[in-house]
């Protein structure tokens, strides 16, 4: 009995041991998984000996076997979120621009008009995790403006939420158009308006600049502001800018996503506890991004990411150009494909699948929390379908 | 011949009377409910704070198949758990039964995570509100499944623990014998001491127990009152025939030592299942000498009496065994408010027997002429509780 003990006892302050133990007895699926075996386990295993063998595809517990959820296991949101009841899908964010009111100055200038509003509004981040979001416009980001460089632009701001907001351009405008406290504020009921040119050209953003400023950022006032160079502007890059003009020939040939990465702290602990690109966590994994493979692709890229100090954007089995802050009309960065971005900064990416075989291709914040905490999706590559 | 009859019919008709006024209040209770729950006036007190949500984790269980918890709900509202990450990862799960869950209600989660033997892992459950309810897997080790198999050598370490230092006591019972009526009242002094620092023990770590329940269990309270309740329907049951002495008085003691080590086996299951007890020989032989006091504290009474050899066997599985089911139970990972009622009892169990223990010390102090409180006493409760806690050094976890 002694010697029995003994051994037992040893065996059991091998930790190693227990679970070889565990596993044994757990039955076949876990022996043919395991191909060290009994003895192994017993000499102490090599780590992940003890990793269990849930890996099969088929074993998915959302019974969902489709080739984009296959390439994220079981590490993946269950279930999906109600866009209805968001009153906004965050596929459609992707290429939905608002172009505004436009009209002419007395001087013959454009002017285009902008009305935004503030809404408190509850929002689903995540399949069944609500949260208590501040927005523009009842979405989050809030719509994306696009204007063409040189343009008049005049922003109608109504504030209908339960505290004052303001709404801060990243570009250039008079100190009293800055939208911080003490220049165009808005408290609740309030309107403001704010007037300034679209300059310069590049892919910008906006934000809530109320304090604290960190709240008014992660409780979801944010959004792109896209001003588009004008070709008349740039004769010895005409051709680049009028692909980038929004309706020219040139511009329908592309195809054009405007992706904000942000992120969101659901129980205010100051850090975030879910990632994405346009709100909802994994929504591109779930439901991939068509491209066609013969035409370009541009990506409007914005971090707002709050709490953490940076963000990043990884696009597997292909390289892209990059032009940070989108300000210029030849790329910053050729031939990559990562990139980082700190709070508010942004860039425009270009790349094509041209050379690809169809497939679904991942991209991804290549910090792996964020992405395993749903900054993830895929570019599902077709064929042309027209 | 009228006078008896009268009280009697006016007593059948007044009783029934009784029991409609028993009724009024009850008929009360209905009315204010109603009127609580129609009127709707408690919306005043509704300033649109979220609602209060609780989550207590009752069960891990590790195995090849993933993680899996058992979960039970608190709070105001019926609580959804909307997704559950690990190690800051989104990962999928089911819930069994699904659905929002109901205060107090329970339910599974099994998460097909590959959690990494001998590694921490965090398990983040997220409500629909956002709040985020933690459970820290400190070392990650496989569950013990209720087989034969993994059962045996528990049962096997359950009796070293428990009967095998019980017995051992025990085996000092001729030398008991041969100590005169003073030196008895020292033994039997001593036999309080433990038993006081069994109870304190006990107690402690049924409330530590509690504290890890839901809280509406009111874990301290369950705690104390179940304990108190123990101690009388153990002390009317003692006492149906007078104060027990002897072999009665020895069965009860056996019987609070059995609750106290039921306990101990719970302590130590419940160490393997987390996978933080590196449970060696020392703490092994830490426990025997720990419980070898119990097994003189069982005997004690019987000193003047010449018991057949069946009752030690019988006294030593009754104060030893229940060790074996304890670290079964405790291996298995069981809801903490079952552990902590069972220690309640126990705790309950112990006091009864310091109070006979000690009646029966006065009374043989009294017949050797002696008061129960004496400098021999005294040096037995200390030795008594000093020893146990001096052992217990050994088999902290």
């Amino acid at each position: 009995m002694g010697q029995t003990m003994q051994s037992w006892i040893r065996n059991r302050l091998n930790r190693r041991g227990v679970l070889s133990g565990g596993v044994v007895a757990a039955g076949g699926a876990v022996l043919a998984a395991v191909t060290g075996d009994k003895g192994a386990g017993a000499q102490g295993g090599h780590p992940g000996h003890g990793t269990p063998a849930t890996q099969h595809p088929h074993d998915s517990p959302t019974g969902d076997t489709a080739p984009h959820t296959r390439a994220h296991g079981p590490m993946i949101s269950v279930g999906d979120v109600d866009n209805a009841r968001n009153g906004f899908d965050p596929s459609a964010l992707l290429t939905d621009w608002e172009t505004g009111e436009v009209s002419r100055l007395p001087d013959g200038r454009t002017l285009r008009t902008f009305e935004i509003a503030a809404e408190d509004k509850e929002i689903e981040i995540a399949p069944g995790v609500m949260f208590p979001a501040w927005t523009f416009n009842g979405r989050v980001p809030g719509p994306t403006l696009r204007a063409t460089e040189g343009e008049r632009l005049r922003i109608v701001f109504q504030n209908y939420s339960a505290h004052p907001h303001t709404m801060h351009f990243h570009g250039i405008h008079a100190a009293r158009m800055d939208g911080i406290p003490g220049a165009g504020e808005v408290l609740p009921g309030g309107e403001f308006i704010y007037e300034f040119d679209a300059l310069p050209f590049g892919c910008h953003l906006f934000h809530c600049h109320w304090l604290p400023l960190k709240r008014h950022i992660h409780k979801g006032m944010y959004a792109a502001f896209i001003i588009d160079p004008a070709p008349e502007r740039h004769p010895e890059h005409a051709a680049v800018a009028r692909s980038r003009l929004l309706g020219t020939p040139e511009n329908k040939e592309w195809q054009e996503f405007v992706m904000v990465m942000n992120g969101f702290d659901t129980d205010f602990d100051n850090e975030n506890d879910i990632y994405a690109v346009n709100t909802v966590a994994h929504h591109f994994s779930k439901h991939p991004i068509k491209i066609e493979r013969q035409r370009p692709v541009r990506i409007y890229l914005v971090n707002i990411l709050e709490f953490d100090l940076i963000n990043s954007f990884h696009l597997h089995a292909n390289f892209f150009d990059y032009y940070d802050h989108g300000t210029t009309l030849t790329p910053t960065l050729k031939t990559v494909d990562t990139i980082m971005q700190c709070q508010a900064q942004r860039g425009i990416l270009e790349f094509t699948f041209k050379e690809h075989e169809t497939g679904l291709y991942m991209f991804h914040a290549h910090q792996s929390e964020f992405a395993e905490l749903g900054w993830m999706g895929m570019f599902e590559v077709v064929e042309a379908t027209a | 011949m009228n006078k008896p009859a009268r009280p009697a019919a006016a007593k059948t008709g007044r009783s029934l009377t009784d029991y409609l006024w028993f009724a009024v209040p009850l008929v009360a209770l209905v009315l204010a409910t109603v009127w609580l729950s129609t009127s709707d006036w408690l919306r005043a007190f509704n300033v649109g704070a979220p609602p209060v949500e609780k989550l207590t984790f009752e069960r891990t269980v590790l195995d090849s198949d993933g993680i899996h918890l058992y979960v039970r709900a608190g709070g105001s509202e019926p609580l959804t758990i909307a997704q559950v990450t690990v190690d800051d990862a989104f990962w999928a799960f089911t819930q069994d039964p699904p659905g929002a869950l109901d205060r107090l209600a329970t339910a599974w989660l099994h998460i097909p995570y590959p959690w990494v033997l001998g590694e921490a892992h965090e398990i983040k459950l997220r409500s629909g509100t956002g709040a985020a309810f933690t459970k820290a897997i400190e070392v990650a080790v496989s569950t013990p499944k209720p087989q034969i198999g993994q059962l045996q050598p528990q049962a096997l370490l359950g009796a070293f623990v428990g009967i095998v230092p019980v017995a051992i006591g025990m085996l000092f019972f001729p030398a008991l014998q041969s100590l005169g009526g003073r030196r008895m009242n020292f033994v039997l002094a001593l036999t309080i001491g433990l038993l006081g620092f069994l109870f304190v023990d006990t107690l402690e770590e049924g409330l530590e127990m509690a504290g890890e329940a839901a809280a509406a269990f009111q874990g301290t309270t369950m705690v104390l009152v179940t304990a108190a309740v123990a101690f009388l329907v153990l002390m009317v049951i003692g006492r149906r025939h007078g104060t027990p002495t002897g072999l009665a008085l020895a069965t009860y003691i056996a019987l609070g030592i059995g609750l106290h080590n039921f306990g101990e086996g719970l302590a130590i299951g419940a160490a393997f299942a987390a996978g933080i007890a590196g449970l060696g020989t020392f703490l092994v032989l830490g426990f025997t000498l720990h419980n070898v006091t119990e097994g003189i504290g069982i005997v004690a009474p019987l000193v003047d009496k010449r018991p057949p050899l069946w009752t030690f066997i019988g006294l030593a599985l009754l104060a030893g065994a229940p060790a074996i089911p304890g670290l079964w139970l405790g291996s298995l990972s069981f809801g903490p408010h079952w552990s902590a009622l069972a220690l309640a009892i126990g705790a309950g169990a112990i006091l009864q027997v310091i109070v006979e223990v000690g009646d029966y010390l006065k009374r043989h102090a009294e017949r050797h002429g002696e008061n129960w409180l004496s400098f021999g006493t005294l040096a037995g409760i200390v030795a008594g509780a000093g020893v146990m806690y001096v052992t217990a050094i050994f088999v902290k976890i």
